[in-house]
C-alpha cells in the first residue's frame, strides 16, 4: 500500500498516512487531486479506480471516505477488507466511532492505524490482537500520568 | 528552579491543548488562516519552553496542523526532542509526528539514529514497536545502515509483538539498504515458520514483496511455501502466498503443474471473493505462463471463465468491476473462451457505472475477430449516439479507433467500411480527438492503396461540407479532420472526380477562420490539385478551365498572403507568385502542366517510429564531437541581423528558362534516385518491400467482386450500416460459393474424405472484401534487433535483485552462474543418501543469451580426491547428467547438483564441462563450454548471529588459534567495512566498540570463527581449524583487493 486518506465529504481531510517517502508539495497536490476525483464518482460505482500508476480503492462509512492507493498487482477486494477492518478497530475502540471521535482523537485513529499496519503490509490479521497492544499502551501511558498530582507536579509536594 | 516548574506547570493550565485547537478551527470557519497562524505563535511559545509535556503537547497540536497542510518542518528538531523523552507518553506523539513529517531531506534525521537505537532495546516492548513503527516511515539509507543490525537482532526478540514488526521493518530496510538483504535473508526464512501467526504472516508479506520484484531468487523457497498454503487457513496469509506463485510460475513451468490443483480446489470451496478472485487471477497467470499441453488446460480455464461470469452478473459493482478485469487477462491468451460471454460483456456497456462500462469497453477490444468486428462496432456507435457526458463519449470514440485498428489492422476486411465509420465520427461535437481520427484517415489512405481513390472521395465530401464541422472553431477539436481531408484529397489528387470543385471548396473564405496548421495544410494542397487540374486540361489548346483555375487561386489566396499565421502567410505568398508566373506562360500558351506536376512529383511512403533509432551508429563516428570549431559569441551576433537582410533581397530565380530548368530537375531526379537507392532510410518503390497483405489461404479461394458503390448518403440509415448488411450477404454468397465448389470436390474424390461444413464460420474463412495490401512501415535493413526501452533504471526494487547467490563466467550461447547451496544433512531432499561426508548442492543457473533454442545440455565434472559429483546409481565415475530442461532463447532455469565434500578446509576448483546442442531454424550443432567451479572456504560458512557473551566464553576457553592479517589501501568507512566482511563472507557483527568490532561466523562442521577487526584495518582472527582460517582470510584480502 502506498497511503491512506481519511476524508469527509466536504473534501476535508481527516488522516493521511504515506507508507512512501513523498515530498510535502507532491502529497498536496496528489490529495487534492484524488479528493476530487472521488467525490466525483456518484454512490452506485464501484469502489475502485485506476489513477496514475495506482489502483484507488475506497469506501464511504457515513460522511468519511476511505481511500487507499494500492500497487497494480494488489488484490482490491483484500484492500477493501483492510479499510473494513480498520473501520471495525476504531469502532471497538471508540465504540460506534464517528467524524468527531477522528477529528478530535486523531493521534489515537493513528495509533491504531500504526498498530494495525505497517509500512503498508498488514501486521496483523486477528483484530483481538491489535487491540489488546492498543489498550496496553494506553494503559502505559495512562501509568504515566496518574502517579502525578497537580501538586506533585507544580513541584510543591 | 522549583519555581520554574510551578511556573510552567501554571502555564500549562492554560495553554491550549490539542481538542481546544480543533474546536478552535472550528470555531473560526470564516478566518481559519488567521486563527491558525496565531496558534502557530502559541505553539512556538511553548516548544521553547523547557517543560517536556508542554513540547510535547505543541508537538502534538503540530501534527494535526501538519495534516491539515500546514508545514512544520520547523520544528524538526523539537520533535526529535520530544522523541527522545523518557516517557511513554511523550515517546509516542514524537514518532508520530516525526512519521508524519519526517522525509529524506530531513537533515535532523542523522540525530535520532542514537535515540532510535535506544529505543529499539528498550526493556519496554511498546517503546519498541513505537519507534519501529515511526522508523518504517521515514527510514533513510543511512539509519538503514546503521540500525540493520540492531533490527535483524529484533527479529529473534522472545516477544511476538516486536517480532513481526522487526520482520515487517526489514523489507523497508532493504529497499533503502539492499547489501542488508543477504545476511539478513536466512533469519527472515526461518520466520516463516514462526510459532507465532502474526510473525509468520509478517515475514510471508515481506518475502512475497521481495519475489515480486525479483522472483528468480527466491525459487528455492517454493517447497516452504508449498506446504504453508496447503497447511495454512488464513486467507490473509494466502492470498499473499497465491500471488508469490503467481510471481514464481513464469520461471518454473514445472511449480505451475503442481499449482493447479491446490488452487481449483481452493477456487471450488472458498467462500472469501478475495481470496477467490487471487485464485483466479494466479491460475489465469500460470496458465498463460504454461505453454499448452496441459491435460485439464481448458478444463481450468472453464471454470475461471465461469467463476468470473458469477462475479460479473453479481449486483455488486464492485465484483461486477473485478470480474471484467480479470477476464480481460484471460482474453489475452484464450480469446476463444471469453468470445462466448459477448452477450454479457455488451450487457455491461449499459451499466450505470461509468468504470465498468470503460472496463467491458476493454474487453470488446481483445474480443473482436473478423467476424464480428462490423457487430460489434454496430453497437459501439449507438452508445455513441446515446453516450451522455463528453468523456465517455471521447472514451468510446477512441476505443472504436483502437479495436479497428489493432495490430495493423488486422480485423478489418473492408476498409470502405472503416472509412465510413471514421466521417461519420466526425458528426460527433465537441470531441477532442479530432486528430485521432485524422491520423487514422492518413492512415488508411496511405498504406492502403486500393481504398485511396473511395477515401478521396469521401474526403472532398468532408471538405465541401466542412461547414457542418467547424461550427465552433475556437474549442472543435473535431476540424482537425479537415487537415487530413485537405492532405488526402491534395496528395492522391488523381482520384479526385472533380478536383476543380473540391479545389474551390478549399479555397473558401470561411477557411480562413480556421486554425493556423491546418489552414497551411489547404494551402499547400491546394497547389496540388491546382497541378491536377492543369493536368487534366493538358494539350487542349486553349484551355479556357485551365486559366479559370489559375484565376481561382489569384482571386483567392490574397485572403491567405494576409494570414497571420507565419506558416500559412508564407506558402501562399510563394504559391500565389508561382501561379500569377503561371498563368503569363498560360496566355503565351506554354504548357505548364507537366512542370508544375513535377513540383509534387514522387511518392510518400510511411516508415516506421523507431526506423532511426534502429540504425547503429557506424564505427568511428561520434555524434558529440565538434564538426567544426563553434563561433564564438561576438561574431553570431554581427553574423545574424545580415543574413535578416540578405533574404530579403528580391531574388529573380523563377524567371530563368524553364528549359534549363526542367534538364536541371531531370538530373536532380536521376541524383535523389540513385542517393535514395543507398540510402537505408528511405522506402525504396520495388515491390519486395511491400508486404501484400492477405489472409491465409486467400490465394485458393477466389475473390468475389461485388459492386460496391454504396451511395454516400442514404436517408434514414447511417452508411456504415449499409456496409455491415453488404458484407453479411458477401459472406453468405462465398459461403454458398464455397460450398458449391466443395460439393464438385466432393464428388470428384468421392469417399475418400468426407469435411463437414456445417460448423461454425471460423476466423479464415472470411476473406477481404478487396484485396488489400497495407503498406508496412520500414525499418533499415541493419536495424537492431533489441529493444530495451522498457527498462525503467530508477526502479528502487532493482537494487533488490540480488543473486543471493555467486556469479561465474559465460560464453556466447549459455550465461552460467552457479551458486553453492550447502545443504546439512538433516535437509529432506537428501535424507535417502548415505551420509559419510558432507553434501553440498550447488544450483547452477543456466540463462541462454542466445537467439537459438538450447537442449540437450549435459553437465559434468572432474571429480577431485575431496569433492564428488554425485551420480545415480550404477552411473559410471565420469558420466555426466542430464540437465533435466531445454532453454528457448533468453530463459534461464536452475539446475542443482549435489557434491560430496570430505573436507570443507580448504577451497577447491572443479573443472567441468557443459555440452549441448544449439538448434536454430535451419541446423544444429553441438557445442561444449568448459567451466570451473570455485567452492570458496566463505562458501562453507553460515551467518550465524552470536551474543556477546558467549563469543567471550569462546574467546576465553582457549580452542581457537589465532592469525591475523593487515588489509593495505583500505578507504571506506569503517561500517562499509564490516558490511563488506558481512555481505560477502558470511559473517555477523557481535559487538562493535568504537574503533573495534567483533565479528562472528560458522562453518557448516560447526568450526567456530571469530574475527576482531579495527578501524586501522587489521583483522585478528580465531578458529579452532588455522587452515580453514587461513583461508577464510585470504578470500577476505582477496575481496579487499578489488576494490
Amino acid at each position: 500500500m502506498r497511503f491512506m486518506l481519511l476524508f469527509s465529504r466536504q473534501g476535508k481531510l481527516r488522516l493521511q498516512k504515506w507508507y512512501t517517502a513523498t515530498a510535502e508539495r507532491d502529497k498536496k497536490k496528489m490529495v487534492r487531486e484524488l479528493m476530487q476525483v472521488v467525490l466525483a464518482r456518484k454512490p452506485k460505482m464501484c469502489s475502485f479506480l485506476e489513477w496514475r500508476d495506482l489502483k484507488i480503492v475506497y469506501k464511504r462509512y457515513a460522511s468519511l471516505y476511505f481511500c487507499c492507493a494500492v500497487e497494480e498487482h494488489d488484490n482490491e477486494l483484500i484492500t477493501l477488507e483492510v479499510i473494513h477492518r480498520f473501520v471495525e478497530l476504531l469502532d471497538k475502540y471508540f465504540g460506534s466511532v464517528c467524524e468527531l471521535d477522528i477529528i478530535f482523537n486523531f493521534e489515537k485513529a493513528y495509533f491504531i492505524l500504526d498498530e494495525f499496519l505497517m509500512g503498508g503490509e498488514i501486521q496483523d490479521t486477528s483484530k483481538k490482537s491489535v487491540l489488546k497492544a492498543i489498550e496496553q499502551a494506553d494503559l502505559l501511558q495512562e501509568e504515566d500520568e496518574s502517579p502525578r498530582s497537580v501538586l506533585e507536579e507544580m513541584g510543591l509536594a | 528552579m522549583a519555581l520554574k516548574i510551578v511556573k510552567g506547570s501554571i502555564d500549562r493550565m492554560f495553554d491550549k491543548n490539542l481538542q481546544d485547537l480543533v474546536r478552535g478551527i472550528r470555531n473560526h470557519k470564516e478566518d481559519e488562516a488567521k486563527y491558525i497562524s496565531t496558534c502557530i505563535d502559541e505553539i512556538k511559545q511553548e516548544l521553547k519552553q523547557d517543560n517536556i509535556a508542554v513540547k510535547a503537547n505543541a508537538v502534538c497540536k503540530l501534527t494535526y496542523l501538519q495534516m491539515l497542510g500546514y508545514d512544520v518542518s520547523w520544528a524538526a528538531f523539537n520533535i526529535v526532542e520530544v522523541m527522545s523523552s523518557s516517557k511513554f507518553t511523550y515517546k509516542r506523539i514524537g514518532y508520530l509526528a516525526a512519521s508524519q513529517c519526517f522525509h529524506e531531506g530531513t537533515d535532523v534525521i542523522m540525530l535520532t539514529t542514537n535515540q532510535i537505537r535506544k529505543d529499539l532495546s528498550s526493556p519496554n516492548q511498546y517503546d519498541t514497536g513505537v519507534a519501529l513503527t515511526g522508523l518504517s516511515c521515514f527510514v533513510t539509507p543511512d539509519l538503514a545502515r546503521d540500525l540493520a543490525n540492531d533490527i535483524m537482532t529484533l527479529m529473534s526478540h522472545t516477544k511476538p509483538y516486536i517480532r513481526k514488526k522487526a520482520v515487517l521493518i526489514m523489507y523497508k530496510v532493504f529497499l533503502k539498504y539492499p547489501e542488508s538483504l543477504r545476511p539478513a535473508f536466512p533469519r527472515l526464512k526461518e520466520k516463516l515458520e514462526d510459532p507465532d501467526p502474526g510473525v509468520q504472516s509478517a515475514a510471508v508479506n515481506v518475502i512475497c514483496e521481495l519475489a515480486r520484484r525479483n522472483p528468480k531468487n527466491y525459487l528455492s523457497l517454493a517447497p516452504l511455501f508449498f506446504k504453508l498454503m496447503t497447511s495454512s487457513t488464513n486467507n490473509w496469509v494466502l492470498i499473499k502466498i497465491i500471488k508469490l506463485f503467481g510471481a514464481l510460475t513464469p520461471l518454473e513451468p514445472r511449480l505451475g503443474k503442481k499449482l493447479i490443483e491446490p488452487l481449483t480446489n481452493l477456487i471450488h470451496s472458498t467462500s472469501a471473493m478475495s481470496l477467490l478472485y487471487e485464485c483466479v487471477n494466479t491460475v489465469i497467470a500460470v496458465l498463460i505462463s504454461l505453454s499448452s499441453g496441459m491435460p485439464n488446460h481448458s478444463a481450468s480455464i472453464q471454470l475461471c471463465v465461469q467463476k468470473l461470469r458469477i462475479l460479473i452478473e453479481d449486483s455488486d459493482q464492485n465484483l461486477k468491476y473485478l470480474g471484467l478485469l480479470a477476464m480481460s487477462k484471460i482474453l489475452k491468451t484464450h480469446p476463444k473462451s471469453v468470445q462466448s460471454h459477448k452477450d454479457l460483456i455488451l450487457q455491461c456497456l449499459d451499466d450505470k457505472d461509468e468504470s465498468i462500462r470503460l472496463r467491458a469497453l476493454d474487453l470488446l477490444y481483445g474480443m473482436v475477430s473478423k467476424k464480428n468486428l462490423m457487430e460489434i462496432v454496430k453497437k459501439l456507435m449507438l452508445h455513441v449516439d446515446k453516450a451522455e457526458g463528453t468523456t465517455y463519449r471521447d472514451e468510446l470514440l477512441t476505443k472504436i479507433i483502437d479495436i479497428c485498428s489493432q495490430s495493423n489492422f488486422q480485423y478489418i476486411t473492408n476498409f470502405e467500411w472503416y472509412i465510413s465509420i471514421l466521417v461519420e465520427l466526425t458528426r460527433l461535437e465537441g470531441t477532442r480527438h479530432g486528430h485521432l481520427i485524422a491520423s487514422q484517415m492518413l492512415d488508411v489512405a496511405i498504406r492502403v492503396k486500393a481504398i485511396r481513390g473511395f477515401a478521396v472521395a469521401q474526403m472532398a465530401t468532408l471538405l465541401d461540407n466542412a461547414h457542418l464541422l467547424t461550427g465552433n472553431t475556437q474549442r472543435n477539436g473535431i476540424c482537425e479532420v479537415l487537415y487530413a481531408a485537405a492532405w488526402i484529397c491534395g496528395e492522391f489528387s488523381e482520384h479526385l472526380e472533380d478536383p476543380m470543385q473540391t479545389l474551390e471548396a478549399m479555397l473558401r473564405p470561411k477557411v480562413a477562420t480556421l486554425p493556423g496548421h491546418i489552414q497551411a495544410v489547404y494551402v499547400q494542397n491546394a497547389a496540388k490539385l491546382f497541378a491536377t487540374v492543369l493536368r487534366k486540361h493538358d494539350g487542349e489548346t486553349e484551355s479556357q478551365a485551365a486559366q479559370e483555375t489559375s484565376q481561382l487561386l489569384i482571386d483567392r489566396l490574397p485572403l491567405f498572403v494576409q494570414s497571420a499565421n507565419l506558416e500559412v502567410q508564407e506558402r501562399a505568398s510563394c504559391i500565389l507568385q508561382l501561379v500569377k508566373y503561371i498563368q503569363k506562360l498560360q496566355q503565351k500558351n506554354v504548357e505548364v502542366a507537366e512542370e508544375v506536376t513535377a513540383l509534387f512529383a514522387g511518392e510518400l511512403n510511411p516508415v516506421a517510429p523507431k526506423a532511426q533509432k534502429k540504425v547503429p551508429i557506424p564505427e568511428g563516428l561520434d555524434l558529440d564531437a565538434w564538426i567544426n570549431e563553434p563561433p564564438s559569441g561576438s561574431e553570431s551576433e554581427d553574423e545574424k541581423p545580415k543574413a535578416v537582410f540578405a533574404k530579403e533581397e528580391p531574388k529573380h530565380s523563377r524567371s530563368r528558362h524553364t528549359e534549363v530548368d526542367e534538364k536541371e530537375l531531370a538530373r536532380r531526379r536521376e541524383v535523389r534516385k540513385q542517393e535514395q537507392a543507398s540510402n537505408p532510410f528511405y522506402i525504396k518503390a520495388s515491390p519486395s518491400s511491400q508486404k501484400v497483405y492477405d489472409a491465409p489461404g486467400v490465394e485458393h479461394i477466389p475473390v468475389v467482386q461485388i459492386d460496391l458503390s454504396v451511395p454516400l448518403k442514404v436517408p434514414g440509415m447511417p452508411m456504415s450500416d449499409q456496409y455491415l448488411k453488404l458484407e453479411e450477404e458477401r459472406r453468405q454468397k462465398e459461403k454458398a460459393e464455397r460450398k458449391k465448389k466443395e460439393k464438385k470436390k466432393k464428388r470428384e474424390k468421392r469417399g475418400k474424405e468426407r469435411k463437414a461444413d456445417s460448423g461454425p464460420e471460423s476466423e479464415e474463412d472470411i476473406t477481404p472484401a478487396h484485396q488489400v495490401d497495407i503498406v508496412t512501415e520500414e525499418m533499415p535493413e541493419n536495424a537492431l534487433p533489441s529493444d530495451d526501452d522498457d527498462k525503467d533504471p530508477n526502479d528502487p526494487h532493482k537494487a533488490l535483485d540480488i543473486d543471493l547467490d555467486k556469479y561465474v563466467p559465460h560464453c556466447r550461447h549459455l550465461q552460467f552462474i552457479h551458486v553453492l547451496h550447502i545443504v546439512m544433512c538433516r535437509n529432506e531432499f537428501f535424507s535417502k543418501t548415505e551420509i559419510y561426508d558432507f553434501k553440498v548442492v550447488v544450483s547452477v543457473i543456466f540463462e541462454n543469451k542466445s537467439d537459438s533454442f538450447l537442449k540437450a545440455m549435459e553437465f559434468n565434472v572432474l571429480d577431485s580426491l575431496n569433492s564428488k559429483l554425485q551420480r545415480p546409481e550404477g552411473a559410471g565415475a565420469h558420466d555426466s547428467l542430464t540437465v533435466p530442461f531445454q532453454l528457448p532463447p533468453g530463459v534461464s532455469n536452475e539446475a542443482r547438483f549435489v557434491f560430496s565434500v570430505q573436507s570443507i578446509v580448504m577451497p577447491q576448483k572443479l573443472k567441468g564441462t557443459l555440452t549441448f546442442i544449439v538448434k536454430s531454424d535451419e541446423s544444429s550443432t553441438h557445442e561444449k563450454l568448459d567451466f570451473k567451479l570455485h567452492f570458496t572456504c566463505t562458501s562453507y560458512l553460515i551467518t550465524t548471529p552470536c551474543y556477546s557473551d558467549a563469543y567471550a566464553k569462546l574467546l576465553e576457553s582457549g580452542d581457537l588459534k589465532g592469525s591475523s592479517l593487515r588489509l593495505e589501501g583500505i578507504n571506506m568507512p569503517f561500517h562499509h567495512l564490516l558490511a563488506r566482511i558481512c555481505f560477502h563472507h558470511h559473517f555477523s557483527v557481535v559487538e562493535r566498540i568504537d574503533s573495534c568490532a567483533s565479528m562472528y561466523s560458522r562453518s557448516i562442521q560447526g568450526h567456530h570463527v571469530c574475527l576482531l577487526v579495527k578501524t586501522t584495518v587489521s583483522i585478528d582472527a580465531k578458529c579452532d581449524e588455522p587452515s580453514l582460517l587461513g583461508n577464510v582470510l585470504d578470500e577476505i584480502k582477496q575481496t579487499f583487493s578489488k576494490c
